[in-house]
């Protein structure tokens, strides 16, 4: 249950965390709450996984990670969750995800790939593609990022 | 850009284990044997340098009642750039790539519902006048987006 106190504070913890020795204290603030029950709504929503984390966003890019793959793989959909989960355990897969084929798009699974360089994804697909006997794939890289930002929710109520 | 093994310790405990305290830059500090003042200006400073985007919380989409999808895009190169300014003004696209494909523009778009997202595409698709194929998920297996950081990066 989410309550309009919750979407204030999610509004204000989808912001930028100031780097200051009590950064809490001005959120607790404006919603005329404590400090402390600030942070226990943000344990709160970390255990119930409505924030999937809390911390530092990272530019990949900047900090080396160049390549950017996403693997495209035409799964048999008997065969779609026993993959899926094979595929989840690679720790360089960082998402894993099944989705609708369309018309001249065989492939079911999609997993994002990131490494320093290409043949890195490569490796990396080729491994993946040894553990599931999934040979029907392809990687298609990043030629350009567009657009990278977090998502702001609640806004639209504002 | 060039990180030290202080600025990669950091780095790799703020990704998933930022102390949720009061004073959480006094916490980290004793976590790796620094003090308070060289944590938040080494921060700041990784900040300026681009290598963190944000300091924050990362929601799940679903979990607070929004619809999250993968959509392909299908862009005429000497159109690229006005798809590009098309799509990325909506504030549900989070992330949109080029990629090596016919479907050359990827994006994710994130809406309050099912409704409000199929008018968004459809609003994309009139004003770029080009193909969209909206992806939604039918199984999720894995969401991590921490970043390791080791000596060769």
């Amino acid at each position: 249950m989410i309550t309009e106190l919750d979407k204030k504070l999610i509004r204000f913890l989808q912001d930028d965390l100031p780097i200051t020795s009590r950064p809490f204290t001005a959120i607790a603030q404006e919603l005329d709450i404590t400090e402390e029950e600030v942070l226990a709504r943000i344990e709160k929503y970390l255990e119930e996984g409505s924030m999937r984390r809390f911390g530092v966003a990272l530019r990949h890019r900047e900090v080396g990670f160049t390549a950017n793959g996403m693997g495209c793989w035409d799964v048999p959909e008997e065969r779609a969750e026993e993959v899926g989960k094979i595929m989840a355990t690679f720790p360089d897969v960082s998402h894993c995800y099944q989705r609708p084929r369309f018309e001249g798009w065989p492939y079911s699974h999609f997993t994002m790939l990131h490494g320093q360089t290409r043949e890195d994804c490569e490796a990396v697909a080729k491994r993946i593609s040894e553990a599931t006997g999934i040979t029907n794939y392809r990687l298609l890289f990043s030629t350009a990022e567009l657009k990278k930002t977090s998502m702001r929710y609640f806004m639209e109520e504002k | 850009m060039r990180l030290d093994e202080l600025d990669r310790q950091i780095l790799n405990i703020v990704q998933y284990s930022f102390p949720v305290a009061a004073e959480p830059y006094k916490a980290l500090a004793e976590q790796v044997g620094s003090t308070e003042e060289e944590i938040m200006s080494r921060l700041k400073k990784l900040k300026e340098d681009g290598a963190i985007r944000r300091i924050g919380g990362i929601f799940d989409s679903r979990k607070l009642g929004y619809k999250s999808s993968l959509c392909a895009m299908k862009v005429p190169v000497e159109k690229l750039q006005e798809a590009e300014e098309i799509i990325n003004a909506y504030p549900g696209v989070t992330h949109n790539y080029l990629r090596e494909h016919e479907y050359n523009m990827w994006f994710t778009l994130i809406s309050p519902s099912e409704e409000a997202m199929e008018a968004t595409l459809e609003e994309m698709r009139e004003k770029s006048g080009c193909e969209i194929r909206n992806l939604p998920a039918v199984r999720f297996f894995k969401i991590k987006v921490d970043f390791k950081l080791t000596d060769n990066k």
